[in-house]
């Protein structure tokens, strides 16, 4: 026991560490990814997708800081939000978490540009014996159809339910592609974001539940499901399959001030950004 | 005479901004529930499931999780506060009763998140231990932190209003062959009766519109409690969990009828409280003659 708090201490310790490096990154961003914003000035107005939100803050905080000419406002609102404000010309750009359709693109003459890639793993704890899991059975056990290890080939005990909240764009992702848009069951717990999934199913030996791929470290286990690893590698190949893309659009070509910024979140300056929210970069 | 009436136009204006401030608030709050009373928007939201991917928004299990767990905590802590107070009095003026007091008092400094990080950690997988059911992130979980979290509150009110009653009742007890805990409990508390109601009503305020020990420790589950290890979710962490969702969703416009209901039920207990303390107020208010 004492020993697991230990751990989870001395992780507690590691991930503030963790933090203080990756802000020490981006807080001596190499000034050469920022040029092509020098002599640039207006506002870029962003919405749409909240999954996208944090990298496109921190891509805004670094341009504003280096140019204060330049404004740049994001606002959330979901990918349908996003779709229809740069359709009609409110925002410069908006982000989707989907792919846009065929009539979306044909009815406003949109441009996408994907940038990450967002992938979700099933999490458990790293002393469950359990390796690999069925898409059925992580669908079953979510249900509360399968609440106990031993009929998945585990030990006995309860399984202990744990998802995302309802604005969660991991829940979203998680739901549709692994769950196929089925029920979870009510008595999951909720948790509020992908270091508290961690956190509790760190702790609890009997714990599933599910996160960001670019979360996954040594303290929970990913789950190997329908025999593929949900590694970053598996989900840019696309033989994982509880992936999304991230995509920004804009309305036909994009003003200088605009590709800038789509450049800027494309270079590796972007990448670094997008691997600290927990999404893989598109190369 | 001349600053005295400035200070008085001060107060009065300080609480004018208050009264404002709460009754905006309040119109704020009524006025974005109203796209839920035109529609089937009522109903809606006052439904017992919570399923907002197959479109059910009701948060009645929230409201229930939510007054459960202030009624429980209080329950727990109330008589707790009540006993340290008695301490304090048989204690009397020495070091002893000073320590405990400056305990309580830094008790109240530690913030919320304290409590619910270590919660987390030490309290939770004791609970999923011993109790062996469910994850430990529970009712119980919540309820024995949020008690200790309100504790302090209660206790340092109830102890001011103990320490303001007259000192004549104190040593007519005392004359009367009174033990020290017989002071507290036949004189002291019955004359203090309002202080008690007082302390009890804002500690139920702290304990339903606390957000932080709730989401960490209660686990969130939208589900009525059927037991002390469900997990449940109050109406505070629901609109901490849903506010960053689609602002044109019927999940979105369910907190606002959530928040509305946090402020008419505060508004509603205390009025409630208020009142009945007044009545039964009696000694207590024999000293101001």
């Amino acid at each position: 026991m004492k020993d697991g708090r230990m751990k989870s201490y001395g992780m507690a310790c590691l991930v503030f560490l963790a933090v203080l490096c990756c802000s020490s990154w981006s807080g001596t961003a190499s000034a050469a990814a920022l040029d092509s914003f020098a002599g640039l000035e207006g506002t870029i107005d962003i919405a749409g997708g909240t999954a996208h939100i944090p990298v496109m803050n921190d891509a805004a905080k670094a341009i504003m800081t280096f140019n204060p000419k330049i404004r740049i406002t994001v606002e959330g609102g979901g990918s349908g939000v996003g779709v229809q404000k740069v359709g009609e010309g409110l925002v410069s750009i908006g982000n989707t978490g989907r792919a846009l359709s065929e009539a979306e693109i044909a009815k406003y003459g949109l441009k996408s540009y994907p940038f990450a890639v967002d992938g979700v793993a099933v999490v458990i704890n790293p002393g469950n014996p359990v390796m690999g899991l069925s898409g059925q059975q992580v669908q079953e056990i979510f249900a509360g159809k399968i609440a106990n290890w031993k009929e998945v080939g585990g030990k006995d005990g309860a399984i202990h339910l744990f998802t995302r909240d309802e604005a969660s764009g991991t829940r979203e992702v998680f739901w549709e592609k692994a769950l196929k848009k089925g029920t979870i069951a009510a008595n999951a717990n909720v948790v509020p974001s992908n270091g508290a999934m961690k956190g509790a199913v760190a702790q609890d030996k009997d714990a599933i539940g599910y996160a960001g791929i670019g979360h996954v470290d040594q303290t929970v286990k990913g789950v190997v499901l329908d025999g593929v690893v949900a590694s970053q590698d598996n989900a840019m190949n696309g033989s994982y399959p509880v992936v999304r893309k991230l995509y920004m659009n804009t309305k036909g070509e994009p003003s200088k001030l605009v590709k800038a910024f789509i450049d800027y979140i494309l270079g590796p300056e972007g990448a670094k950004l997008i691997a600290k929210a927990g999404y893989l970069p598109l190369k | 005479m001349k600053s005295e009436k400035w200070i008085e136009r001060v107060l009065q204006s300080a609480a004018a901004v208050s009264g404002v401030a709460i009754a905006a608030i309040l119109i704020l709050l009524a006025y974005f529930c109203l796209p839920l009373l035109t529609s089937q928007g009522l109903a809606t939201v006052f439904s017992r499931q919570w399923q907002p991917f197959g479109g059910q928004f009701g948060i009645l299990p929230m409201v229930v999780g939510s007054l459960t767990l202030a009624c429980l905590a209080l329950l727990l802590a109330l008589p707790l506060a009540v006993g340290i107070c008695t301490l304090l009095h048989v204690l009397g003026r020495g070091f002893l009763a000073r320590l405990v007091l400056a305990f309580v008092h830094f008790m109240t400094s530690i913030p919320t998140v304290i409590y619910g990080f270590v919660s987390v950690f030490l309290l939770v997988p004791r609970l999923r231990e011993w109790v062996a059911a469910g994850s430990g992130f529970s009712l119980l979980a919540a309820v024995l932190t949020l008690s200790l979290l309100i504790l302090p509150t209660i206790t340092l009110i109830l102890q001011a209003r103990l320490a303001q009653l007259d000192p004549a009742l104190n040593l007519a007890a005392e004359a009367m062959g009174f033990t020290r805990v017989q002071q507290v409990r036949c004189v002291l508390l019955p004359a203090a009766a309002r202080g008690v109601a007082v302390a009890a009503v804002l500690g139920f305020g702290r304990a339903v519109g606390d957000t932080l020990v709730s989401l960490m420790v209660a686990g969130n589950a939208a589900q009525f409690p059927d037991s002390l290890v469900a997990s449940i979710r109050t109406l505070t962490a629901h609109i901490g969990l849903v506010l960053a969702t689609d602002s044109q969703s019927m999940a979105y416009q369910s907190v606002f009828a959530a928040g509305l209901l946090l402020f008419l039920l505060a508004g509603v207990v205390t009025l409630l409280i208020r009142t009945a303390g007044w009545k039964h107020g009696g000694l207590s208010r024999v000293k101001h003659r």
